[in-house]
């Protein structure tokens, strides 16, 4: 047991050992400072010069917006279509069908949106075009658009006023050459040195010890795995993602997925402090970050260390806490740490499965995925943070009877709007989603469909209304983790959770960049004595109150018919 | 507008060939260095493959050490965890079940010294690996099909037991498919 806690200890502590000088290090590659990285530079070139871009072009916050959504208008459209014909394209040595188009609307819209919710199961859903050429791809570009738009955000900040915010496609390219590529790599190698496979051989066959014909699906999954956790992504080559032991396959490379999906996020927000020149606001953000994790996470370890209270009665002994859903190698406590770090991170990849965890884990699971902003994902956890901060300056502002301030700029009418209405627009996606399938369910469910509603869920009462709100609230956060025992892969699932997914994505992008680029151009007004100063501890815990109660006011009663009552009827 | 659209374009083709084919294929060249050559390394034995060294496989017969309880009864090619909830009635009757099995077919055990491991699925469905004190449970048994002495059988055991990762981190672990040949080589 012990050892257990060791090694999350420890796999915390070498994470923040990476994440720290990583953020000081990005903070001068996007403001163009020399690094010892620069050796990279003819690469750069040789991609702007193919492509036609010329990185010196500045752009204003409008600009930067359209270049990110054209950019991902073109990977939907290709990609649906290979998803589409992969049956018929090449590099398909399993013979996997093509997808049908729902499946391939939501698995598209799920992998650009940095999602990487999945409706198939990567044995027999997909071929190893669609793995490398689709999904692969997006893993690495839709992490990048989500730092480059974090990067926008940051240069609004950087001078007193600015009008232009730098070139986006630099922002982008240097995010995969600087940062995701270099990083992949290393990890890529250590995890086909630990025995995950890296090859493009097809399925093997083998007897096994007491005479059973086995199939084994294999495939370039070392290379997936990487950038799956690197770019906060968390798709599974395999279905059942990490808990697989091809993709998992001891303690170390446990830990090191663990602190691949960490140090970016962390490192983002050290970048912006170091980037903006305000190095104790960013300090304090991480503080409250890191609170809000710790928070979410010892009461998950906690109640599964304690094991399940059903199984208790049953007279046996959980020494190592509960294992339903669990790996030996493992074990209850990096599994718990994962699941808290999988879902405030949008990661959503797992080595446990989470419909089998606690009902209070469960719970924690989802608070966080309604939070998103406790690190959150590449570049969009800064971007979620921010809307905090500025609804926080806001309500601070009225309680003191001032116009309110952000960093020397005045946060007015407008800006507020967008940032309410991004607020807002979770609880309605994630609430209006769960709504709309749990009256399906309980009033539909003889209806005609591929999957009746009725049969959608694998677990009776308060558990089955968690599976499907555990649906939405990952959608909407883009973290695509799942409580997996929901029938998905039909007709109504792909395509609401599709929707959820696309809104979920691009309007929390599109609304703090334009706050940003709105209070960027602003005129820059000095600090003075009655500034409310945004890098105080005073200030951090009133973000944080702002946070929880936000969330709980947004969120509580959906969560008390979920797990709240199976916890509480498991208790009787 | 269409410039951008143009540079879009452009960028994902320069983009795929990086990212798709030079990074995945420089993996695998090198991937072709580790055990198993990048496809997973292979158990053989009297040099015909009896398995793959990460992947768990099902054990039933008596004489053998068995493995976790999988949702998709071992199958490599699609693997799962059973994704049943802590409180489903239905799940809590299968566990009662096996339970009831490692009783039949241990008689003298007690169910305070079950673990949980013993009785529950794993996520993957391919667990590869049980605790130690779920392969001590099963030694009296084996001792007695086999007709081999309780202790040599105990050493095996305590031979086979991966320990934390440097004695301090994670779990310890034992590897059911190793030591299961490690049982067909005793004497």
């Amino acid at each position: 047991m012990n050892t257990e806690f060791l090694g999350i200890i420890a796999t915390f502590l070498l994470t923040l050992v990476i994440a720290i000088p990583l953020g000081k290090y990005l903070a001068k590659v996007f403001a163009g400072e020399k690094v010892w990285t620069d050796f990279l530079n003819p690469i750069e070139k040789g991609i702007y010069k193919l492509s036609g871009i010329n990185p010196k072009e500045q752009m204003n916050w409008k600009q930067h917006l359209k270049v990110l959504l054209l950019i991902n208008s073109v990977w939907l459209v290709y990609g649906f279509v290979v998803l589409i014909y992969q049956d018929k394209l090449p590099l398909n040595p399993d013979g996997n069908p093509g997808m049908t188009a729902d499946l391939a609307f939501n698995t598209i819209i799920s992998f650009v949106a940095n999602c990487n919710l999945q409706h198939y199961s990567g044995e027999s859903g997909v071929s190893y075009l669609t793995q490398q050429y689709v999904l692969m791809f997006l893993q690495f570009v839709s992490a990048a658009t989500g730092i480059a738009a974090a990067v926008v955000l940051f240069k609004a900040f950087r001078d007193k006023t600015s009008e232009t915010l730098g070139n986006f496609w630099e922002f982008f390219v240097k995010a995969i050459t600087r940062l995701l590529l270099p990083i992949a790599i290393v990890i890529a190698l250590i995890l086909t040195f630990n025995g995950t496979p890296s090859s493009y051989e097809s399925k093997d066959q083998f007897i096994s010890m007491q005479g059973d014909t086995v199939n084994v699906s294999r495939g370039p999954a070392a290379q997936f795995i990487a950038i799956k956790h690197l770019g906060t992504n968390g798709g599974g080559f395999f279905g059942a993602n990490s808990a697989h032991p091809f993709e998992n396959p001891n303690y170390i490379t446990n830990m090191v997925e663990m602190m691949a999906q960490t140090i970016i996020p962390i490192a983002m927000v050290i970048c912006f402090g170091y980037f903006i020149r305000r190095r104790k606001l960013g300090w304090m953000i991480f503080g409250v970050m890191t609170i809000g994790m710790l928070l979410l996470m010892i009461p998950s370890l906690s109640s599964e260390l304690g094991g399940n209270p059903e199984i208790a009665k049953m007279g046996i002994s959980q020494h190592t806490g509960a294992m339903e859903g669990k790996e030996v190698r493992v074990g209850p406590a990096a599994t718990a740490y994962w699941s808290t770090l999988t879902t405030i991170i949008s990661t959503g990849s797992v080595n446990g499965m989470h419909d089998s965890t606690m009902p209070l884990t469960g719970l924690w699971q989802l608070l966080a995925m309604m939070i998103n902003g406790f690190y959150g994902g590449c570049g969009v956890g800064m971007l979620n943070y921010f809307i905090y901060l500025i609804i926080a300056v806001f309500i601070s502002g009225l309680m003191v009877g001032r116009t309110p301030e952000f960093l020397g700029h005045k946060v007015e009418a407008r800006e507020i709007k967008i940032a309410a209405i991004i607020t807002l627009l979770s609880p309605f996606l994630i609430l209006a989603g769960t709504a709309v399938s749990a009256h399906l369910f309980t009033n539909y469910g003889d209806a005609t469909w591929t999957v009746q509603p009725k049969n959608w869920l694998n677990n009776p009462g308060f558990h089955g209304f968690s599976e499907m709100l555990y649906e939405m609230t990952s959608s909407n956060a883009n973290n695509g983790s799942g409580f997996e025992g929901l029938g998905d892969n039909n007709t109504f699932w792909n395509l609401s959770t599709g929707i959820v997914i696309f809104l979920g994505r691009f309007l929390p992008i599109i609304g703090p960049v334009a706050i940003a680029g709105l209070l960027g151009r602003k005129k820059f007004i000095p600090e003075s004595a009655g500034t409310l100063k945004t890098d105080t501890l005073t200030f951090s815990l009133m973000t944080f109150a702002i946070i929880i109660v936000l969330n709980a006011l947004s969120y509580f009663p959906a969560l008390t018919l979920g797990p709240l009552a199976e916890y509480f009827t498991m208790l009787k | 507008m269409k410039k951008y659209i143009i540079q879009s374009i452009r960028l994902t083709l320069v983009l795929i060939v990086l990212l798709c084919i030079i990074y995945p294929m420089g993996i695998a060249l090198a991937g072709k260095l580790s055990k198993g050559n990048g496809g997973g390394e292979k158990i053989t034995k009297n040099g015909k493959v009896v398995g793959y060294a990460l992947l768990g496989q099902s054990f039933t017969k008596p004489e053998y050490f068995w493995g976790r309880p999988s949702a998709v009864n071992y199958n490599a090619a699609g693997s799962a965890g059973s994704n049943k909830g802590p409180s489903n009635p239905d799940y809590l009757k299968e566990v009662a079940a096996r339970i009831d099995t490692l009783l039949k077919y241990n008689p003298s055990l007690k169910r305070a010294d079950i673990p949980a491991d013993m009785v529950t699925a794993s996520g993957s469905g391919l667990d590869p690996n049980i605790s130690e004190q779920g392969a001590i449970i099963q030694i009296k048994r084996i001792a007695a099909y086999r007709k081999i002495d309780e202790r040599k059988i105990a050493e095996l055991v305590v031979k086979n037991t991966n320990g934390p990762l440097l004695g301090l981190f994670g779990p310890s672990t034992v590897n059911v498919l190793q030591l299961n040949l490690a049982l067909d080589e005793l004497k």
